[in-house]
């Protein structure tokens, strides 16, 4: 059975395949209104999510489908020590696609490899997010037209940020893409991503602390949050929470066809008064969430339409 | 120095010198009940120096921890005084319960009783990565 645990577990192919199955839906919403009658998705999410889960619900329900699931551990037997092979055999007895989120990395492959159905990694600790990612995608698509060729920035917490690694390695496989890092030295992207991912792959990449003097250059800019729930320390969390703030007065040096990228939420990274920047166009990726998620969960259960 | 040749049993050669030891301490050899050679030190051509251990039983030997350790290991399997087969180690693709995962955040670390994974993912430096959450063993 086909999951979606990390994004390579797609190929470039296939992601294009989604991307247009996505834009058809956002073009055609009415012929994919009932494709998904009487299948049903399992929301398992064992951490808080806002987006991501409400996305996973209302892809599923636009589908014409039904959901299922828990917003927490609290409110499942996780809580009273139930294991996740446990807890996934049991949700997939009763639905026929699970979401699954996770604060320890690699659950969501512990579900794969004990399900009957497809498992999509809905976040797993500080590691991978491929749905994110295939929402980066989807944006970036629309907004530039293509997926190759430009040069997009990633700024603030680098190596924590399970969305940036996601993405940098989704971006690898295609061509002319030029990686900006931009973080403190406390939250560089790990050696790990840098080495196998893009000096292996021959990707141009530049590494600073300095946000404003690459801005020019930039065709996206990627900025995430400082995560909290990310750290041990209260300490250092608090002290590198306010390393990047992007303002519309930064801005002024940017390129007029700039798009900026967040994952969501945000806590002070972008300030409000960006919002009605042309160039901003989070709120616009996060919509592109449900319909990039339309498009997987139909790709996952079988479902192609003409 | 004579050492008795071995009727049923596995013969580990070309270890790296001074790895016998750690190979027979990592493999749990101190809980066998049969009759166990360590040799150390012993002239090579193509080694120089070499330790070799025999085993005087035909057990179930861990091949992907003996490849960890010491990739280039032989292993020698011994019927009827015969050499039946030379199995030759290398690196492996794939750790089963060979190491453990320190990160705090892998799933590993609260469901003790997932099977501890990692995959080869950089041949030149050994470098082994946690199956399910990437982190590199160390």
């Amino acid at each position: 059975m086909r999951s979606l645990i990390n994004i390579l577990d797609l190929s470039v192919e296939e992601i294009d395949r989604m991307l247009d199955v996505a834009d058809d839906i956002i073009a055609n919403r009415e012929k994919y209104s009932e494709v998904c009658h009487g299948k049903k998705l399992a929301t398992l999410f064992f951490e808080p999510s806002t987006r991501t889960r409400l996305s996973f619900e209302a892809a599923m329900y636009e589908l014409g489908g039904n959901v299922l699931g828990f917003s927490a551990a609290a409110s499942s037997s996780a809580s009273k020590g139930e294991s996740v092979a446990d807890t996934t055999r049991m949700a997939c007895c009763y639905a026929d696609i699970i979401a699954m989120r996770h604060p320890k990395e690699g659950a969501p492959l512990v579900a794969s490899k004990v399900t009957s159905v497809p498992v999509i990694n809905a976040g797993d600790g500080g590691h991978n997010h491929p749905t994110q990612t295939l929402t980066d995608l989807l944006t970036i698509r629309r907004k530039k037209g293509r997926l190759n060729n430009f040069t997009i920035g990633f700024c603030g917490d680098l190596k924590f940020g399970r969305t940036v690694h996601s993405l940098i390695t989704a971006l690898a496989r295609y061509e002319g893409i030029k990686i900006v890092l931009i973080s403190p030295d406390e939250l560089k992207l790990p050696s790990y991503i840098k080495k196998d991912v893009i000096k292996n792959n021959g990707i141009e990449y530049v590494q600073t602390t300095d946000l404003e003097a690459v801005l020019p250059e930039l065709d996206v800019l990627y900025m995430t949050r400082v995560q909290q729930e990310r750290f041990f320390s209260e300490e250092e969390y608090i002290r590198l929470r306010d390393s990047y703030i992007l303002t519309r007065k930064k801005l002024d040096k940017a390129k007029e066809d700039l798009i900026i990228l967040h994952p969501l939420p945000r806590v002070n990274e972008i300030s409000t008064d960006v919002d009605d920047d042309p160039r901003a166009c989070y709120f616009e990726q996060a919509l592109c969430g449900k319909f990039v998620r339309m498009a997987l969960i139909m790709e996952l259960l079988g479902i192609h339409l003409d | 120095m004579n050492i008795d040749s071995i009727k049923e049993g596995l013969v580990i050669d070309h270890i790296t010198a001074g790895n016998a030891m750690r190979i027979y301490n990592l493999l749990g050899f101190d809980k066998l009940e049969c009759s166990i050679a360590i040799i150390k030190n012993v002239n090579s051509k193509k080694m120089g120096k070499k330790d070799i251990i025999k085993i005087d039983s035909n057990i179930d030997i861990n091949l992907e921890a003996l490849g960890y350790i010491d990739p280039g290991i032989t292993v020698d399997v011994i019927r009827d005084s015969k050499l039946v087969e030379k199995r030759h180690v290398d690196l492996p693709e794939t750790l089963h319960g060979v190491l453990r995962c320190k990160n705090p955040r892998c799933i590993t670390s609260v469901e003790q009783e997932l099977s501890q994974e990692f995959m080869l993912t950089d041949r030149e430096n050994r470098v082994y990565r946690c199956v399910y959450c990437e982190a590199k063993a160390n």
